[in-house]
């Protein structure tokens, strides 16, 4: 795809555990957004939203990390991140500093991966993709009850159902969707519940990753890799065969 | 009073496998049975938004609806009583008792009695009082346990647990731990304690100020023998309960016991308006809290909740961890909103003991925000620094590091390093929280910042 002046102009947001343990996530969401025909740019000093901080409560530590931030990526047209939690937190929380123009301009242009591409661009189709597997979706609790608007329907509401990512990936050929039996239950992850709360944060993964194991998924999709982390952390421990992506692995052409 | 340890009461929850799975499976039937139960009514989001409305429309003008149900209630001949706090509700409740010789007292199900302390005190006085729930007659009899649900208060014990339990303490058969015969040797332990009450308790679901009116719902009928049967009726009841019209009831009803436990309505749902003939009926209206709770921005739509314990029920922690593990009486994500405004450094640990999911905010037939306020109170512990000194400490070092890119990637670097080449044995210490149940990611071999200076870093650095 050939980069016309009209082009998005986005800055790349690869969070923290992305960038540290997951670096192919980010390059798969590079090498997409610019096959997408967007002009990616990858502001250099970046570190973490101070998602870990504020979600402790902890404001006066949060700040630092949220006036860097907002250092990095202010100006940009779009701010695009693969990750739901990270994204919700600049735009509904980053509020330990003081609110500048810079710092909404921030909040209010800042996306999710799936979200960038299902409204914004409002792609479909990803001739690239292929993925022959029986596949388990994995949507965060932060995409679905805290993101405004959610990337999916939950099942607590009674409303029509939708799923962003299921429609991304209608169109990617081979895959074969397994249904669990408690779709959107938290998997326990929860930042730094998975740490202070060990013990129920594991239960709650291997509940998760068993109910995925009966369901014979050989692989879990999710638009949001720190769940992945820990459930594939637990299945793991548990000696357990299916595998974890992200779903801009997929939509990148990745065949696992 | 100590902080209550959430977590490791609920990791030795968790460690008695039978128990936890049971917990789990019965409790998330209850929340399956309430999404069947809302997919018969197609108005259902409606109907949760009318509810919250009127909960926000009475919480506003409190002062007047509360003035007219006492004027409505007085005039239908009941004593109406006031109570700032716990201490001025137990004293007035034994007060009423000492009266009149009251010595034994049957009480339906309410939480705020509990919330009072007040079988304790009422003990003190020489008054027995005994509980007519089920569930909650089960816990009085293991040594006064607390409640570990708010509508199921018996929830974490096995039908095994409660022959045993019933056989120790009323004489039944300890091998047989048929539900039926259970309930049955439950009910005729119960019978001559009703019979001989000299006074009946319950709570209220709702007070009605237009007709001065409450409205009490069970599924058990044990409300009603309570409030029938002894010449004298005590209803205790939080000022949060009111609604303002008769009109509005059948709103929450159509509610209350489709988000409780998946069933269309209570079996019981019974209208007191006066005392019968010869008889008393006073009513206790308690603050304990309330009233400065209406005045905190963030927090006072928690006093919306209708206590249906659906937000148990979804709960994921709340399931693996057993309703006791919160220290309090009341448990679960409105337990964890409800009791830091009770007593912030008791309960500093309750808004941690979630993984802020929201799935109790989408169930909550008033719609009251659960898991967001549980984040505006992690806020205020860390201000009020009752985040306990390592957690603290981490934060700080957290925190100078993610402000800093250089210092940022070289913690990274450290990391990825350890993590290659220290042995197993070392990485999964016991102090690795996370590597205690599960596996570290493995280390890449570049991570996407050095990548990116590689690939393409000629045109950016």
């Amino acid at each position: 795809m050939t980069m016309t002046p009209m082009a998005p102009r986005v800055a790349l947001f690869v969070p923290c555990f992305i960038d540290s343990s997951f670096p192919e996530i980010g390059v798969a969401t590079l090498q997409l957004l610019e096959r997408l025909g967007c002009i990616v740019e990858y502001p250099f000093n970046q570190t973490c939203c101070g998602q870990p901080l504020a979600n402790e409560g902890d404001q006066k530590n949060a700040a630092a990390c949220e006036a860097l931030f907002v250092q990095n990526f202010a100006g940009y047209d779009y701010i695009v991140g693969p990750s739901a939690s990270c994204i919700h937190h600049i735009r509904q929380h980053l509020d330990a500093i003081e609110q500048t123009a810079e710092v909404t301009q921030v909040r209010t242009h800042a996306y999710e991966l799936v979200e960038f591409l299902h409204d914004i661009l409002q792609i479909r189709d990803f001739p690239w993709a292929s993925f022959p597997h029986k596949v388990a979706l994995h949507n965060s609790c932060t995409s679905l009850r805290s993101l405004q608007p959610p990337l999916a329907s939950m099942s607590e509401i009674r409303g029509p159902v939708f799923s962003k990512p299921k429609e991304l990936l209608a169109n990617v050929p081979g895959i074969e969707w397994v249904e669990l039996e408690r779709a959107d239950e938290c998997c326990g992850f929860g930042g730094l519940f998975s740490i202070f709360e060990e013990g129920v944060s594991a239960k709650m993964g291997y509940d998760k990753v068993d109910d995925q194991r009966r369901a014979g998924a050989e692989y879990i999709v999710s638009a949001d890799m720190s769940c992945l982390m820990h459930q594939k952390g637990c299945a793991q421990r548990l000696g357990y065969g299916q595998k974890y992506i992200h779903i801009a692995q997929i939509l990148n052409g990745d065949t696992a | 009073m100590k902080p209550v340890d959430q977590s490791a009461a609920a990791d030795e929850f968790i460690a008695d496998v039978q128990h936890e799975r049971f917990h789990d499976h019965h409790l998330w039937d209850l929340r399956k049975g309430r999404d069947q139960a809302r997919d018969h009514i197609p108005e259902w989001e409606m109907l949760r938004q009318l509810a919250s409305d009127i909960k926000a429309h009475t919480l506003t003008h409190l002062a007047d609806y509360l003035e007219e149900f006492e004027r409505k209630a007085t005039a239908n001949g009941v004593q109406v009583h006031w109570a700032q706090d716990a201490q001025e509700h137990n004293r007035i409740v034994g007060e009423i008792f000492a009266a009149r010789q009251v010595k034994t007292v049957i009480k339906s199900k309410s939480m705020l009695t509990d919330e009072c302390q007040m079988r304790p005190y009422l003990a003190e006085r020489g008054i027995t009082v005994i509980e007519s729930d089920l569930g909650e007659r089960i816990q009085q009899l293991d040594d006064d346990q607390p409640p570990s649900h708010i509508v199921v208060p018996a929830v974490h014990k096995l039908r095994g647990d409660v022959a045993k339990l019933f056989a120790r303490t009323i004489d039944s058969d300890p091998n047989n731990d048929d539900p039926k015969v259970l309930s049955e040797a439950g009910r005729q332990s119960l019978r001559p304690h009703f019979l001989a009450a000299d006074a009946g308790m319950t709570g209220a679901n709702y007070l009605i100020a237009e007709t001065g009116s409450f409205v009490v719902c069970t599924n058990e009928g044990n409300a009603d023998i309570s409030a029938n049967l002894p010449p004298l009726h005590v209803a205790s009841v939080g000022i949060e309960k009111l609604i303002p019209r008769i009109e509005d009831l059948g709103v929450f009803i159509r509610l209350l016991s489709r988000s409780a436990l998946g069933s269309p309505i209570t079996q019981y749902t019974s209208h007191f308006r006066a005392p019968r003939d010869g008889g008393e009926m006073h009513i206790v209206l308690v603050d304990n809290g309330r009233s400065a709770r209406l005045g905190m921005a963030d927090f006072w739509t928690s006093l919306k909740c209708i206590r249906c314990g659906a937000c148990m029920n979804t709960c994921p922690v709340y399931r693996r961890s057993g309703g006791l593990s919160y220290g309090s009486v009341y448990p679960g994500p409105i337990g964890v909103i409800l009791n830091p405004a009770i007593d912030l450094h008791r309960y500093r640990a309750l808004p941690f003991a979630s993984t802020m999911n929201g799935s109790c905010t989408s169930v909550c037939p008033v719609k009251i925000n659960i898991h967001e306020q549980i984040y505006q109170w992690r806020r205020i512990i860390s201000e009020k620094q009752e985040l306990p000194l390592l957690r603290r400490t981490a934060l700080d070092v957290a925190a100078k590091v993610l402000a800093s890119p250089a210092l940022f990637r070289r913690v990274i670097a450290g990391v990825d390093q350890i993590s290659r080449e220290f042995p197993r044995a070392l990485i999964y210490n016991p102090l690795n929280a996370w590597g205690l149940q599960r596996e570290i990611p493995d280390a890449p071999k570049a991570t996407f910042h050095q990548w990116w200076a590689k690939n393409r870093g000629a045109d950016h650095e």
